[in-house]
């Protein structure tokens, strides 16, 4: 693509993916006190990646985020969201209790604290590591589109 | 062989089967998805269902010696009205054994299977798939929360479409198949939702248990009503109730033949499981409206399954779509089962779902073998196999003489088991209707049986192929299983009978 094209659209897409981040994050973190959490904020995740590739090309965004670390971050969210559950069971909680993590008494929340936040982010990467995977896999079977047709 | 289990067990397994059983699977899945090598993944996947094995005999253990017949499991150590609880007894225990029976078997004859059938980039992702899978169809099996029950479906059919789609490499009509499948199934689960929620607005809670025990004091109410049309059309339209079963022949004559081979034996029936569950459990015989929907509803589209479907089954061509409407035809009969709406009836409706499951785990594990070593599915291309893979075929005849009903076969047991409970009833008439049935068998069995055992091979060059020996196994176990459990009826009519009872809430008898 020759660079003098859709200039205001790449400027502004530069931009705007920072902050798009970075309010990602901001739901995600936001998540244990407030509304947000991992679902939203994974979406918001990939929507900064899907305007990159909106504007720039599905390749160029296939080069910064590849389909198979996509495929993997999703495999890796749902691993860690299990994987805190199976942690309490060998701490001699149930499956997912929080309170068995780090074996407190019942008026402590360390293990709340914990628990939740690594299952969000669990959920974070599962939703914008699947988000990512399925835009590629529809985006990718179309052609290009060429600079006249815009 | 189970107190030996249990003996054996160690602590944490005893405490936390419930939850290891679907959670393993679900663990491992992703785990799958990131490997690269396809056979790693086949083995942990035989490790992933032996294990969920291992625990579903556990639970079995369990419900029998427990004095109520139920072991729960708080996720999360939240207590029931907050938290998600998974409840097992004599019902769902019986469905786990049977999910995690036929996992195994499935899994170990896999390999070669999926070798010839899918590309070899995609093998650690079709196993992925295929544990999302077995995991969602436990934890449908397990779950005692409505809701929960809508997502565990959710995660079971849309891996399933997935293994259906992936058919494609074979015959490019899966893909087709997948998006019927798609479409019907997602408006199954939007129906059982949207039951679910009327279910939810009239009682305020979605825990099984309690919504069953606030049912009989709002009798007359409107919502419940609607609530359970929507809940026995969703579930039925997913358990392939005639007429709603359009998206099965498809779906299973353009699967993988590995997938196939296990949906047959476990999608529908734990479909089937909830419908009962929510038939006898949730809502109870007792309700004028439930009556009404097993005499001019579920009875005539049983019996209507059995004729039309077996009449279909006749004039296929092609053996798995036989198979397929077959499958249809023998929903039917359970369906017939449960419409008596006594304990018996459920009873041998239960029985013939786990000896149907062994039937069609055989047959289409068979079919498997044919595939893999001649590559043809139509009756013309069984032509002559006898003489060249005697030992599939031998497995092959032996399951379909039991899916026909031949006496000292488990399919002669449950449609006995079936005559008797309409007998009780006084519903002779429908008998009239499960012989003539078994006798449309005769005919689309006998069709495929002449064709192997009696034309002389249409291709010449078919010497002597027998499937391989992992395929072999495993469809050996099934084929003895059906003689054996035809002459001793002990195990599974037991099984049948503690869940039936287990389904009205009754002791176990």
């Amino acid at each position: 693509m020759k660079s003098d094209h859709h200039v205001i659209l790449r400027v502004i897409t530069k931009t705007l993916i920072p902050v798009i981040v970075l309010y990602g994050l901001y739901v995600q973190f936001h998540g244990d006190f407030g509304p947000g959490g991992g679902f939203q904020a994974g979406v918001i995740l990939a929507v900064g990646v899907i305007l990159y590739a909106l504007v720039f090309g599905v390749p160029s965004a296939m080069r910064a985020v590849p389909p198979a670390f996509t495929r993997s971050v999703a495999a890796i969210g749902v691993l860690l969201y299990a994987g805190v559950g199976f942690w309490a069971l060998l701490q001699g909680g149930q499956y997912l209790e929080y309170q068995a993590l780090f074996q407190e008494e019942p008026g402590g929340h360390h293990g709340q604290h914990v628990g939740i936040i690594l299952i969000e982010l669990g959920v974070l990467f599962g939703v914008s590591g699947a988000m990512l995977t399925i835009f590629y896999a529809f985006a990718g079977r179309v052609a290009e589109i060429r600079d006249e047709d815009w | 062989m189970i107190e030996a289990i249990l003996d054996m067990a160690p602590r944490w397994a005893l405490l936390h089967a419930p939850a290891l059983l679907i959670m393993v699977p679900l663990f491992l899945a992703p785990l799958l998805a990131i490997l690269p090598s396809g056979r790693l993944s086949w083995l942990i996947s035989i490790f992933a269902t032996v294990f969920a094995l291992f625990c579903a005999m556990i639970l079995v253990g369990q419900v029998q010696a427990s004095p109520v017949g139920v072991v729960g499991y708080d996720v999360g150590n939240w207590p029931v009205p907050i938290g998600i609880t998974l409840r097992v007894d004599a019902l769902n225990s019986m469905i786990l054994l049977l999910v995690a029976a036929i996992g195994v078997l499935a899994t170990i004859f896999s390999w070669p299977t999926v070798k010839a059938e899918i590309p070899e980039r995609k093998h650690p992702l079709f196993y992925s798939a295929f544990l999302v899978c077995f995991a969602g169809l436990s934890g449908v099996a397990i779950t005692g929360d409505a809701f929960n029950l809508f997502v565990f479906l959710e995660i079971s059919s849309i891996s399933t479409y997935v293994l259906v789609a992936l058919g494609a490499g074979r015959d490019r009509r899966a893909l087709p198949a997948a998006f019927n499948y798609l479409i019907m199934g997602t408006l199954g689960a939007s129906f059982y939702i949207i039951g679910v929620g009327f279910l939810y607005s009239a009682t305020g809670t979605l825990n099984i248990a309690q919504i069953a025990e606030m049912l009989p004091e709002l009798a007359g109410n409107r919502s419940v009503e609607a609530g359970f049309a929507f809940i026995i059309v969703g579930l039925g339209l997913k358990a392939a109730v005639w007429p709603l079963h359009q998206w099965l022949p498809n779906a299973y004559a353009y699967s993988p033949s590995f997938v196939t081979m296990f949906l047959s034996a476990t999608a529908t029936k734990v479909a089937l499981y909830a419908l009962i569950r929510y038939l006898f459990t949730v809502f109870r015989p007792e309700f004028a409206f439930e009556q009404a929907t097993f005499t001019y509803l579920l009875m005539p589209l049983g019996l209507a399954a059995m004729i039309t479907c077996s009449f279909q089954a006749v004039f296929q061509t092609d053996v798995r779509r036989t198979l397929a409407y077959s499958s249809v035809a023998q929903v039917g009969y359970m369906i017939l089962g449960v419409s008596v709406g006594t304990v018996a009836g459920v009873s041998a409706g239960l029985f013939h779902l786990l000896n149907h499951a062994m039937i069609k785990g055989a047959l289409f594990m068979a079919v498997a073998g044919v595939v893999l070593t001649f590559q043809g599915t139509t009756i013309r291309d069984f032509a002559g196999l006898g003489r060249t893979a005697p030992w599939t075929m031998t497995g092959f005849a032996i399951a379909g003489l039991s899916l026909i009903g031949v006496p000292l076969t488990a399919g002669f047991q449950s449609k006995l088991q079936l005559g008797y409970a309409l007998f009780d009833q006084g519903m002779w008439w429908a008998v009239v209707f499960v012989v003539f049935s078994s006798f449309l068998a005769v005919i689309y069995m006998g069709r495929i049986l002449e064709a192997i055992f009696f034309r002389p091979p249409i291709n010449p060059r078919k010497s002597r192929k027998e499937a391989p020996i992992l395929l072999l196994v495993p469809l050996w176990i099934l084929a003895l299983a059906n003689i054996y459990f035809g002459i001793t009826t002990e195990l599974p009519l037991g099984l049948a009978r503690d869940a039936a009872a287990a389904a009205f809430g009754l002791e176990a008898f």
